[in-house]
């Protein structure tokens, strides 16, 4: 097996085992835990797809700045311990373990991904870079320069819409 | 004669500094492959070896800025004090209360010490000059991994830091610890902020992530002036804390002693209301690990701002006496006097309240740090610096154009 | 060379496991973060997809998703504190103040 091919089982299994140790625990602290684990691995994966600053970007929003907020909440309304949440609708897991199985299988047969068996071209490595991603963001030629800046908006209304949230009224 | 002498002392100054470069190739090696691991092996060896160092600076610092002695019995001058310490922490009981979260609890101080020490591989060492089979020279800095994502990987590794005190504070189920680790999490989220625009701010006048560029960037003259002389050229004046226009380096020194925890910012152990904070519950080697942890940290953050803001490896002027010095001595000079800076502002400051934390972070350093990317950004329009400007025009070695 | 189908299967899976954890969890934090584990999926694909075309525009995707999830969580997180605050419960089977 090529090496390439041993890296993506590896952090394939710990991508998948985290996510599945995330819907399968209890505990929410545990289960963000494991959900760093799966980011992580996915960081991994972006820097073999050749997207290195993708992959810094993914690790210091998500697993720097996200997980730690959803832990900081966690731990702000004490949920750790787990006999805080009831567990309701026992007939769910079945059933949803089922569409799992399924869901990929659907995909297969249908043959989504048929056509995508080839190795991937050559010339992609030097896709990733900061100045790569920085020149195709802000081209004047490009489309992409609008969005960006409709980004910046919604960041701004994300800001606006926490604070007035998370005030205590007056 | 004096002009013969002048001519020899030449000579002799060159053939010394062409002592300092190496053959590209030796029997057959290509010795630029073996970069990465000189790198590796200076970072773990100084990393581990000047730790005990730092703990007697900081003690006898501390002395010195309380009037009172400081360790004095073990070894000259206490230097041995650490030492003794390691070994009593070794030997001491490894405590586990009774209700922690088992994993957690063990993984905890190890998370922190390995998250440390990784924030090392994009530190630029060193400055190494290669001569080429057909004589031209070639600039590599002295890096465990030269990637183009450098200043991006550091600001991942110090906010990943965190897990490790968030973690402790809520394996140890303990209401202390629990608001030890809240209050590290909050603090390590505002603070990022102001960090990494203060660090953006070096970045739009670089023109590079790469922190061997950002480095390869501040050797050149002072704000691109090409009459002054070349004895200033990469010298204090160069450096980034001067050509950013001081603020960024200021917002950056807050900032970076708040990531790491430390006093005057030192709330999630403040002793004086959380008994320890998030260690409250550890003992032995995990709180070892701890410590060893939170100062790999400082020798982290202070290698960011020695490489960004001051020069890396560049001595403070480009001629005679400052140039015969290696380039890793400069480095560990300036970071040892961050650390010193660190020991001093614990020694003068007193610890904030949590509000006015926040208020620091959230309502003033953030603000000044983004009017101030806005006012570089159109400051170097202005200066039209061109961004390929490291590495590429780099050709030639600085130590040997200097002072002809 | 992985094939890029291997990515896409992967993505595939998260995405599921994501979908089960939306519908099976009762915590809402933890079903926040299963729509994050369904987000980098799609994520995922679209780097992969990129990558397979040779193309920038995967990643400028991932780009605006991550900007995307970040304005999420926090106005998210603000809610749930906000229920929290005013019921002493965030449990979503509880929180239904809306049906009769």
């Amino acid at each position: 097996m090529a090496p390439a091919l041993v890296l993506f089982y590896i952090l394939a299994f710990l991508c998948v085992g985290g996510a599945v140790a995330m819907v399968t625990s209890n505990n929410p602290v545990r289960s963000a835990l494991s959900l760093v684990i799966s980011f992580l691995s996915l960081a991994a994966f972006y820097i073999t797809l050749d997207a290195q600053f993708i992959a810094a970007v993914q690790v210091v929003v998500y697993a720097g700045a996200i997980m730690v907020l959803f832990l900081f909440v966690i731990m702000l309304l004490n949920l750790g311990a787990p006999e805080v949440v009831k567990k309701t609708r026992s007939f769910l897991p079945l059933a949803t373990t089922l569409l799992a199985i399924i869901f990929p299988m659907v995909l297969f047969g249908f043959g989504v991904f048929a056509g995508l068996d080839g190795p991937t071209p050559s010339g992609a490595s030097k896709l990733g870079t900061v100045g790569a991603v920085g020149r195709t963001l802000y081209s004047p030629t490009l489309p992409w320069l609008l969005p960006f800046e409709a980004t910046s908006v919604l960041l701004l209304v994300a800001v606006v819409g926490a604070i007035v949230l998370a005030r205590r009224k007056a | 004669m004096p002009k013969s002498l002048l001519a020899s002392w030449d000579h002799l100054r060159d053939s010394i500094y062409n002592a300092f470069i190496l053959p590209r190739y030796f029997h057959g090696v290509d010795l630029s492959h073996l970069v990465p691991y000189l790198a590796l092996i200076g970072i773990f060896g100084f990393s581990l070896s000047i730790l005990p160092f730092l703990i007697w600076i900081e003690r006898v610092a501390l002395g010195l800025v309380q009037d009172r002695t400081g360790p004095n019995r073990v070894g000259p001058r206490g230097l041995l004090q650490p030492s003794a310490d390691v070994l009593k922490l070794f030997f001491k009981e490894d405590f586990q209360p009774k209700s922690v979260d088992k994993r957690l609890y063990y993984i905890a101080p190890f998370l922190t010490v390995m998250i440390a020490l990784s924030a090392g591989a994009v530190l630029p060492l060193a400055n190494i000059t290669f001569r080429l089979p057909n004589g031209t020279l070639q600039n590599v800095p002295l890096m465990v991994a030269n990637v183009n994502i450098g200043l991006l990987y550091m600001l991942a590794a110090s906010s990943l830091g965190v897990y490790g005190i968030v973690l402790a504070g809520w394996a140890s189920n303990n209401k202390y610890s629990l608001i030890g680790g809240l209050r590290a999490a909050a603090q390590v989220i505002s603070y990022e902020l102001a960090m990494g625009l203060a660090l953006l701010c070096v970045v739009v006048q670089a023109g590079t992530v790469n922190l061997g560029g950002i480095v390869y960037a501040q050797d050149t003259l002072p704000f691109g002036l090409t009459w002054l002389p070349p004895f200033l050229k990469g010298s204090v004046f160069s450096w980034f804390w001067l050509q950013s226009l001081i603020v960024p380096v200021i917002l950056y020194t807050i900032a970076m002693i708040a990531e790491t925890n430390r006093a005057p910012f030192d709330l999630p152990e403040a002793e004086s209301e959380l008994v320890a904070g998030f260690h409250t519950e550890y003992s032995a080697m995990k709180f070892a690990a701890f410590f060893a942890g939170e100062y790999i940290n400082m020798l982290a953050v202070c290698a960011l701002n020695a490489a960004v803001f001051w020069g890396g490896w560049l001595p403070p002027f480009n001629c005679f006496p400052f140039t015969f010095i290696p380039g890793f001595v400069w480095f560990i000079l300036k970071i040892m006097s961050g650390i010193c800076l660190y020991v001093w502002l614990r020694g003068t400051l007193p610890r904030l309240r949590y509000d006015a934390l926040m208020n620091l972070g959230w309502k003033k350093m953030l603000p000044i740090a983004l009017i101030w990317l806005f006012v570089l950004a159109g400051y170097s329009l202005i200066r039209q610096i061109p961004v390929h400007l490291a590495g590429v025009h780099y050709t030639q070695a600085a130590m040997l154009s200097g002072g002809k | 060379m992985v094939p890029t189908s291997y990515y896409l299967t992967l993505s595939a899976i998260l995405f599921s496991l994501g979908v089960v954890g939306v519908i099976t969890k009762r915590n809402p934090i933890q079903i926040f973060m299963c729509i994050e584990l369904m987000l980098n999926a799609a994520n995922l694909t679209f780097i992969a997809i990129g990558h397979h075309l040779g193309q920038m525009n995967g990643q400028i995707y991932t780009i605006f998703s991550l900007a995307v999830a970040a304005a999420e969580v926090s106005v998210g997180l603000g809610i749930i504190i906000t229920i929290f605050r005013s019921r002493e419960t965030i449990n979503v089977d509880e929180v239904n103040i809306l049906k009769s």
